[in-house]
């Protein structure tokens, strides 16, 4: 069934931009990421322009976070104090990063610099979110104690001041690196368009040490509130979210999210950071072969502005 | 299509009038099959059709009995930019880029027989008869000024426009239906983009322009698409406030539709 977007100014099958919203809503309600890395490349691929594409997913990502960050909710699964805090610190960066993105875009090669930090970010990430899921996946096969959190081995972070606790994780932490987190997140964010939650877990898991029970939950928390003021922000500056777009993957996303974080909830956690971290990498990977091979076509055309 | 028929036949009649060109030896009416066509939620692509005749006088000379006929359609003008790539330090980067000016966002050039049988090259240059002899304005440095056809951003720019049917020619499109009743379809894929369209028809005989028209047609957004783009372009907060709105509403109805108890 075709129908003509608004916005985008083409026409597309309803199904199948269902079933993508539907596809990445799983993988983002099973992990708690935003998808944002992997929706923008799949709508540019059908056709919609790069600019609407971006636009668009925001809205998407915001209202799969939210569906999927109420069923953690109900599931004691999210950590309000902690995304309270890991959001002073984002919203900073974001702002942050949105300035940076509007200064590099003035200097030229945006478009190859953001390529290169997905390449950079995505394998690296990808490369050891796998590589520890692997370690751990051995390690317990072999009996031993699967958990990271390695008793008594409390790193440099643990001995900042401003230590808070927070209840529900379970944790006893300084307020700095949470807001920095958060800051690195918003800023990374706001200038590759991404939600940024495929940096957040492994960070919180790793970096924080946050159990794995309310890492998803919470990082959702702040994912939602980046995506509602993303989309706000690029529809008053330039108008380019397709609210009919954003729709079908809405209705396409929540559905899938809410399997998806059912499924998540039955998968072990090394298993999960596993299959995450071959995601990410997969995706870094494809990045970096379009970068390396040579192109299909050497030449693109954009549109630069209408006149009459 | 016989449907149609009737309907063109009405709006021919009304083309006379529009067409009222100086006294030469022949006089062309044309018109097409719709001047509006309107974008609705399952509108994916159009076929237009653009019907014409060959009125001769007393001034046309006995002797004339072959026409040719070239019609240009061209859609909303934009600014666009052509990037080439090229292997630097092991990676694929855009270096080089070209930008056309005011170019056509659709063109399509249709003709009864091939170009070279309709004129000579000086003839099909003068007229733009053709993809390679269609102005295509690029900023050179300070200068504005077309190319050769050969040059390769010229070539990439009209290729990758054809290849999504934006720029298209056909030297069999046309088909002269009496020695003086033409007809030709105007394909409009689903991307076309939204603006007026300018239709311009030249007759040829012997190698040389005898007289030419233009008509036009107009694709326009009508209800609940063009309420979305307007709200869009002109109160960017309360639609952005709407379409969070959406979003959070959305949400939370799938995790009450799907909630397990």
């Amino acid at each position: 069934m075709q129908l003509y977007l608004p916005i985008a100014d083409i026409p597309v099958n309803v199904f199948l931009v269902l079933a993508m919203g539907a596809a990445v809503g799983f993988v983002s309600g099973m992990f708690g990421i935003g998808g944002g890395f992997l929706m923008t490349p799949l709508l540019i691929f059908v056709g919609i322009a790069p600019a609407v594409a971006v636009a668009s997913v925001a809205s998407h990502i915001a209202a799969s976070s939210f569906s999927g960050a109420i069923s953690y909710w109900r599931r004691r699964s999210i950590d309000p104090i902690l995304a309270a805090v890991l959001l002073s610190g984002g919203t900073v960066g974001t702002a942050l990063g949105v300035w940076t993105f509007t200064q590099l875009r003035a200097l030229g090669q945006l478009d190859l610099l953001i390529a290169m930090s997905y390449v950079i970010l995505l394998t690296t990430v990808g490369g050891l979110m796998f590589w520890e899921g692997l370690r751990a996946l051995l390690r317990a096969r072999r009996g031993g104690v699967a958990s990271p959190r390695r008793p008594g081995s409390h790193g440099w972070i643990h001995g900042l001041p401003l230590k808070m606790r927070f209840k529900r994780s379970k944790i006893y932490l300084s307020v700095i690196p949470v807001v920095v987190i958060g800051l690195i997140i918003g800023f990374i964010g706001a200038v590759m368009g991404i939600g940024g939650g495929f940096i957040l877990v492994p960070l919180m898991i790793y970096v924080l040490r946050v159990p794995t029970s309310t890492v998803v939950g919470t990082s959702m928390v702040l994912t939602l509130v980046t995506m509602v003021f993303a989309t706000m922000l690029h529809a008053v500056t330039n108008h380019l979210v397709d609210a009919v777009l954003a729709l079908i993957l809405m209705v396409g996303g929540v559905t899938g999210a809410q399997f998806g974080a059912r499924a998540g909830q039955k998968i072990r956690g090394e298993h999960l950071r596993l299959l995450l971290g071959l995601l990410v990498l997969a995706v870094g990977i494809r990045f970096a072969i379009e970068l390396v091979i040579q192109p299909a076509d050497l030449f693109t055309i954009r549109e630069t502005g209408g006149s009459g | 299509m016989m449907a149609r028929i009737p309907l063109t036949l009405a709006a021919l009649a009304l083309g006379v009038a529009l067409a009222a060109s100086p006294a030469r030896a022949e006089r062309l009416i044309a018109s097409v099959s719709n001047h509006r066509v309107t974008v609705t939620p399952n509108y994916s692509g159009e076929e237009l059709v653009l019907f014409g005749s060959v009125e001769k006088d007393a001034q046309t000379p006995a002797n004339r009995a072959n026409y040719d006929l070239v019609v240009t359609v061209s859609g909303p003008r934009a600014d666009m930019v052509t990037r080439r790539k090229e292997r630097r330090f092991g990676i694929w980067i855009n270096t080089d880029s070209r930008q056309f000016l005011k170019v056509p966002s659709y063109l399509a050039l249709f003709s009864n027989r091939p170009f070279d049988a309709i004129a000579s090259p000086e003839v099909q240059r003068r007229q733009q008869l053709g993809l390679n002899n269609v102005l295509l304005t690029q900023r050179v440095g300070p200068d504005y000024a077309d190319v050769v056809p050969a040059d390769p951003f010229r070539r990439a720019f009209v290729r990758l426009r054809s290849e999504h049917g934006l720029y298209r020619e056909s030297t069999s499109a046309v088909t002269f239906l009496t020695p003086t009743l033409f007809r030709t379809g105007i394909p409009l894929p689903g991307e076309v983009p939204i603006g007026t369209y300018d239709v311009e028809i030249k007759l040829f005989a012997d190698g040389a322009l005898v007289t030419r028209t233009e008509t036009a047609f107009e694709i326009v957004k009508v209800g609940f698409e063009q309420f979305i783009a307007t709200t869009a372009r002109q109160s960017g907060f309360t639609y952005g406030l709407v379409t969070a709105f959406m979003a959070l509403m959305t949400g939370w109805m799938a995790s009450i539709v799907f909630r397990k108890d």
